[in-house]
Protein backbone atom coordinates (compact mmCIF):
# COMPACT_ATOMS: atom_id res chain seq x y z
CA UNK A 1 0.00 0.00 0.00
CA UNK A 2 1.47 3.34 -1.12
CA UNK A 3 0.60 5.87 1.53
CA UNK A 4 2.25 9.25 1.12
CA UNK A 5 2.75 11.75 3.90
CA UNK A 6 2.50 15.53 3.75
CA UNK A 7 4.20 17.40 6.59
CA UNK A 8 2.46 20.08 8.63
CA UNK A 9 0.82 20.88 11.95
CA UNK A 10 -0.18 17.81 13.89
CA UNK A 11 -3.98 17.69 14.13
CA UNK A 12 -4.17 14.00 14.87
CA UNK A 13 -4.23 11.15 12.42
CA UNK A 14 -5.66 12.38 9.11
CA UNK A 15 -6.05 10.01 6.20
CA UNK A 16 -7.29 11.05 2.77
CA UNK A 17 -8.52 8.36 0.39
CA UNK A 18 -8.51 9.81 -3.12
CA UNK A 19 -8.35 9.15 -6.85
CA UNK A 20 -5.41 10.51 -8.83
CA UNK A 21 -7.68 11.79 -11.64
CA UNK A 22 -10.42 13.40 -9.54
CA UNK A 23 -10.76 17.19 -9.43
CA UNK A 24 -12.56 17.20 -6.08
CA UNK A 25 -9.89 14.97 -4.53
CA UNK A 26 -7.25 17.43 -5.80
CA UNK A 27 -9.16 20.35 -4.28
CA UNK A 28 -9.41 18.54 -0.95
CA UNK A 29 -5.70 17.81 -0.90
CA UNK A 30 -4.87 21.38 -1.89
CA UNK A 31 -7.08 22.68 0.92
CA UNK A 32 -5.26 20.53 3.50
CA UNK A 33 -1.91 21.76 2.19
CA UNK A 34 -3.09 25.37 2.32
CA UNK A 35 -4.25 24.85 5.89
CA UNK A 36 -0.83 23.44 6.68
CA UNK A 37 -2.00 20.31 8.48
CA UNK A 38 -0.06 17.06 8.40
CA UNK A 39 -1.88 14.25 6.61
CA UNK A 40 -1.46 10.96 4.82
CA UNK A 41 -3.06 10.20 1.50
CA UNK A 42 -3.46 7.26 -0.80
CA UNK A 43 -4.53 7.12 -4.44
CA UNK A 44 -6.82 4.12 -4.53
CA UNK A 45 -6.94 4.00 -8.35
CA UNK A 46 -3.17 3.52 -8.49
CA UNK A 47 -3.34 0.38 -6.38
CA UNK A 48 -3.98 -2.99 -7.92
CA UNK A 49 -5.60 -6.33 -7.19
CA UNK A 50 -5.83 -7.42 -3.59
CA UNK A 51 -4.29 -4.18 -2.28
CA UNK A 52 -7.08 -2.19 -3.91
CA UNK A 53 -9.76 -4.62 -2.70
CA UNK A 54 -8.44 -4.38 0.85
CA UNK A 55 -8.46 -0.61 0.84
CA UNK A 56 -11.95 -0.49 -0.71
CA UNK A 57 -13.18 -2.55 2.26
CA UNK A 58 -11.95 0.27 4.50
CA UNK A 59 -13.36 2.98 2.22
CA UNK A 60 -16.80 1.33 2.09
CA UNK A 61 -16.80 0.88 5.86
CA UNK A 62 -16.63 4.67 6.21
CA UNK A 63 -18.67 5.46 3.12
CA UNK A 64 -20.92 2.67 1.82
CA UNK A 65 -21.40 4.42 -1.54
CA UNK A 66 -17.65 4.04 -2.12
CA UNK A 67 -17.29 7.59 -3.44
CA UNK A 68 -14.20 9.81 -3.21
CA UNK A 69 -12.62 11.77 -1.64
CA UNK A 70 -13.05 10.64 1.95
CA UNK A 71 -11.15 12.15 4.82
CA UNK A 72 -10.88 10.05 7.97
CA UNK A 73 -9.90 11.94 11.10
CA UNK A 74 -8.50 10.11 14.14
CA UNK A 75 -10.14 6.94 12.90
CA UNK A 76 -13.43 8.26 14.28
CA UNK A 77 -14.84 10.96 11.99
CA UNK A 78 -15.26 10.86 8.23
CA UNK A 79 -15.91 13.74 5.81
CA UNK A 80 -17.19 12.62 2.42
CA UNK A 81 -16.52 14.87 -0.57
CA UNK A 82 -14.87 18.29 -0.85
CA UNK A 83 -16.76 19.98 1.99
CA UNK A 84 -14.53 22.97 2.47
CA UNK A 85 -16.37 24.53 5.38
CA UNK A 86 -16.66 21.29 7.33
CA UNK A 87 -12.98 20.49 6.75
CA UNK A 88 -11.94 23.99 7.87
CA UNK A 89 -14.15 23.80 10.97
CA UNK A 90 -12.92 20.34 11.91
CA UNK A 91 -9.20 20.95 11.36
CA UNK A 92 -9.14 24.73 11.74
CA UNK A 93 -6.49 26.74 13.61
CA UNK B 1 1.49 32.92 -0.85
CA UNK B 2 0.16 32.03 -4.27
CA UNK B 3 -2.02 28.95 -4.41
CA UNK B 4 -2.89 27.04 -7.51
CA UNK B 5 -4.07 23.61 -8.57
CA UNK B 6 -0.99 21.36 -8.76
CA UNK B 7 0.10 20.38 -12.24
CA UNK B 8 1.47 17.10 -13.53
CA UNK B 9 5.18 16.80 -13.00
CA UNK B 10 5.52 19.51 -10.35
CA UNK B 11 8.88 18.80 -8.77
CA UNK B 12 8.68 17.85 -5.15
CA UNK B 13 4.92 18.07 -5.06
CA UNK B 14 3.50 14.78 -3.80
CA UNK B 15 0.01 16.19 -4.20
CA UNK B 16 0.22 16.97 -7.91
CA UNK B 17 -2.31 15.26 -10.13
CA UNK B 18 -0.38 12.84 -12.27
CA UNK B 19 -1.15 13.04 -15.96
CA UNK B 20 2.13 11.67 -17.23
CA UNK B 21 1.77 10.50 -20.82
CA UNK B 22 -1.13 12.82 -21.58
CA UNK B 23 -0.25 15.29 -24.31
CA UNK B 24 -1.49 18.85 -23.65
CA UNK B 25 -2.44 19.38 -27.28
CA UNK B 26 -4.45 16.12 -27.44
CA UNK B 27 -6.19 17.09 -24.22
CA UNK B 28 -7.07 20.54 -25.62
CA UNK B 29 -8.40 18.99 -28.82
CA UNK B 30 -10.60 16.48 -26.95
CA UNK B 31 -11.70 19.26 -24.60
CA UNK B 32 -12.88 21.43 -27.49
CA UNK B 33 -14.57 18.54 -29.29
CA UNK B 34 -16.45 17.37 -26.19
CA UNK B 35 -17.48 20.91 -25.33
CA UNK B 36 -18.86 21.68 -28.79
CA UNK B 37 -20.67 18.32 -28.97
CA UNK B 38 -22.18 18.98 -25.55
CA UNK B 39 -23.35 22.46 -26.50
CA UNK B 40 -24.83 21.16 -29.78
CA UNK B 41 -26.96 18.76 -27.73
CA UNK B 42 -28.09 21.43 -25.28
CA UNK B 43 -25.63 20.47 -22.51
CA UNK B 44 -23.26 22.93 -20.84
CA UNK B 45 -19.64 22.54 -19.76
CA UNK B 46 -18.43 23.92 -16.44
CA UNK B 47 -17.06 27.43 -17.19
CA UNK B 48 -13.96 26.81 -15.01
CA UNK B 49 -11.61 25.85 -17.83
CA UNK B 50 -8.67 24.83 -15.66
CA UNK B 51 -10.94 22.50 -13.69
CA UNK B 52 -12.51 20.95 -16.81
CA UNK B 53 -9.05 20.70 -18.42
CA UNK B 54 -7.94 18.45 -15.55
CA UNK B 55 -11.11 16.35 -15.83
CA UNK B 56 -10.46 15.85 -19.56
CA UNK B 57 -6.92 14.72 -18.76
CA UNK B 58 -8.41 12.34 -16.21
CA UNK B 59 -10.72 10.94 -18.89
CA UNK B 60 -7.77 10.45 -21.25
CA UNK B 61 -5.74 8.84 -18.47
CA UNK B 62 -8.59 6.42 -17.86
CA UNK B 63 -8.85 5.68 -21.59
CA UNK B 64 -5.12 4.95 -21.54
CA UNK B 65 -5.20 2.60 -18.55
CA UNK B 66 -8.69 1.03 -18.82
CA UNK B 67 -9.52 1.39 -22.52
CA UNK B 68 -12.55 3.60 -21.95
CA UNK B 69 -13.22 7.13 -20.71
CA UNK B 70 -14.71 6.40 -17.32
CA UNK B 71 -15.54 9.17 -14.86
CA UNK B 72 -12.32 10.63 -13.40
CA UNK B 73 -14.03 10.98 -10.00
CA UNK B 74 -15.07 7.33 -9.70
CA UNK B 75 -13.05 4.17 -9.25
CA UNK B 76 -13.21 2.03 -12.39
CA UNK B 77 -12.79 -1.73 -12.36
CA UNK B 78 -11.07 -2.07 -15.73
CA UNK B 79 -13.98 -4.26 -16.88
CA UNK B 80 -15.98 -2.20 -19.35
CA UNK B 81 -19.22 -4.11 -18.91
CA UNK B 82 -19.20 -3.28 -15.19
CA UNK B 83 -18.38 0.38 -15.80
CA UNK B 84 -20.59 1.26 -18.78
CA UNK B 85 -22.80 3.40 -16.55
CA UNK B 86 -19.83 5.62 -15.60
CA UNK B 87 -18.37 6.04 -19.08
CA UNK B 88 -18.54 9.81 -19.66
CA UNK B 89 -21.18 11.16 -20.08
CA UNK B 90 -22.44 8.87 -17.33
CA UNK B 91 -25.97 7.51 -16.84
CA UNK B 92 -26.39 9.84 -13.85
CA UNK B 93 -25.42 13.16 -15.44
CA UNK B 94 -28.83 14.43 -16.48
CA UNK B 95 -30.49 13.70 -13.14
CA UNK B 96 -27.60 15.29 -11.20
CA UNK B 97 -27.49 18.40 -13.39
CA UNK B 98 -31.26 18.76 -12.96
CA UNK B 99 -31.16 18.28 -9.18
CA UNK B 100 -27.79 19.77 -8.15
CA UNK B 101 -26.78 21.97 -11.09
CA UNK B 102 -23.76 19.80 -11.88
CA UNK B 103 -22.90 16.22 -12.69
CA UNK B 104 -20.92 14.18 -10.16
CA UNK B 105 -17.46 15.29 -11.34
CA UNK B 106 -18.83 18.75 -12.32
CA UNK B 107 -17.69 18.58 -15.97
CA UNK B 108 -21.29 19.29 -17.00
CA UNK B 109 -23.38 21.98 -15.30
CA UNK B 110 -26.80 23.54 -15.60
CA UNK B 111 -27.36 26.48 -17.93
CA UNK B 112 -27.75 28.80 -14.92
CA UNK B 113 -24.37 27.80 -13.53
CA UNK B 114 -22.73 27.96 -16.98
CA UNK B 115 -24.01 31.52 -17.39
CA UNK B 116 -22.93 32.40 -13.88
CA UNK B 117 -26.39 33.48 -12.74
CA UNK B 118 -26.38 30.78 -10.08
CA UNK B 119 -23.56 29.73 -7.82
CA UNK B 120 -22.39 26.16 -7.80
CA UNK B 121 -23.81 24.20 -4.89
CA UNK B 122 -22.16 21.71 -2.52
CA UNK B 123 -20.57 18.49 -3.80
CA UNK B 124 -22.99 16.20 -5.62
CA UNK B 125 -23.78 13.04 -3.64
CA UNK B 126 -23.11 9.74 -5.40
CA UNK B 127 -26.21 8.59 -7.28
CA UNK B 128 -24.60 5.42 -8.61
CA UNK B 129 -25.69 2.39 -6.56
CA UNK B 130 -22.93 1.05 -4.28
CA UNK B 131 -20.76 -1.79 -5.55
CA UNK B 132 -22.63 -4.49 -3.60
CA UNK B 133 -25.97 -3.45 -5.14
CA UNK B 134 -24.50 -3.11 -8.64
CA UNK B 135 -23.11 -6.63 -8.48
CA UNK B 136 -26.57 -7.81 -7.43
CA UNK B 137 -28.03 -6.12 -10.53
CA UNK B 138 -29.89 -3.24 -8.88
CA UNK B 139 -32.50 -1.45 -10.96
CA UNK B 140 -31.81 2.27 -10.64
CA UNK B 141 -35.21 3.64 -11.53
CA UNK B 142 -38.73 2.35 -12.04
CA UNK B 143 -42.00 4.15 -12.71
CA UNK B 144 -45.50 2.78 -13.18
CA UNK B 145 -46.60 2.95 -16.81
CA UNK B 146 -50.26 2.02 -16.73
CA UNK B 147 -51.70 -0.65 -19.00
CA UNK B 148 -49.07 -1.32 -21.64
CA UNK B 149 -49.13 -5.10 -21.61
CA UNK B 150 -50.91 -6.96 -24.37
CA UNK B 151 -50.13 -4.29 -26.94
CA UNK B 152 -48.18 -5.12 -30.06
CA UNK B 153 -45.74 -2.72 -31.64
CA UNK B 154 -44.38 -2.59 -35.16
CA UNK B 155 -40.90 -1.99 -33.76
CA UNK B 156 -39.12 -2.37 -30.43
CA UNK B 157 -38.40 0.88 -28.59
CA UNK B 158 -34.81 1.60 -27.51
CA UNK B 159 -33.79 4.04 -24.80
CA UNK B 160 -30.48 5.87 -24.45
CA UNK B 161 -29.49 5.43 -20.79
CA UNK B 162 -27.45 8.63 -20.90
CA UNK B 163 -30.03 11.15 -22.13
CA UNK B 164 -33.33 9.27 -22.37
CA UNK B 165 -33.66 9.54 -26.17
CA UNK B 166 -36.19 6.99 -27.47
CA UNK B 167 -36.38 5.48 -30.94
CA UNK B 168 -38.53 2.77 -32.46
CA UNK B 169 -36.47 0.69 -34.90
CA UNK B 170 -35.04 -2.81 -35.26
CA UNK B 171 -31.83 -1.93 -33.43
CA UNK B 172 -30.50 1.07 -31.52
CA UNK B 173 -28.39 3.56 -33.52
CA UNK B 174 -24.57 3.30 -33.43
CA UNK B 175 -24.39 6.78 -31.90
CA UNK B 176 -27.14 8.57 -29.99
CA UNK B 177 -28.16 11.54 -32.17
CA UNK B 178 -28.80 13.66 -29.07
CA UNK B 179 -25.91 13.02 -26.66
CA UNK B 180 -23.50 11.00 -28.87
CA UNK B 181 -23.41 8.03 -26.49
CA UNK B 182 -22.48 4.77 -28.22
CA UNK B 183 -24.80 1.89 -29.08
CA UNK B 184 -23.86 -0.11 -25.97
CA UNK B 185 -25.53 2.57 -23.80
CA UNK B 186 -28.99 1.75 -25.18
CA UNK B 187 -31.49 -0.54 -23.46
CA UNK B 188 -34.63 -2.18 -24.79
CA UNK B 189 -37.37 0.04 -23.37
CA UNK B 190 -40.61 -1.42 -24.75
Amino acid sequence: MTVEHVNGKNKGSIMLYALSTCGWCAKTKELLRQMGVAFDFVYVDLMEGQDQDDIMQIVEKWNPSGSFPILVINNSKCIIGFREQEIRETLGP
Amino acid sequence: MHHRVPRAGDPGDPGAMNFAGINERDADRVHEMMRSEAEAGGYRFNPDREFTGNLIKGLLRNEQRYGYRSCPCRLATGKKEEDLDIVCPCDYRDADVAEYGACYCALYVSDAIARGTEKQAAPVPERRPPRSKRLAGAVVNTVSTGPLSGQTLSFPVWRCKVCGYLCARENPPDICPICKAKKDRFERFI
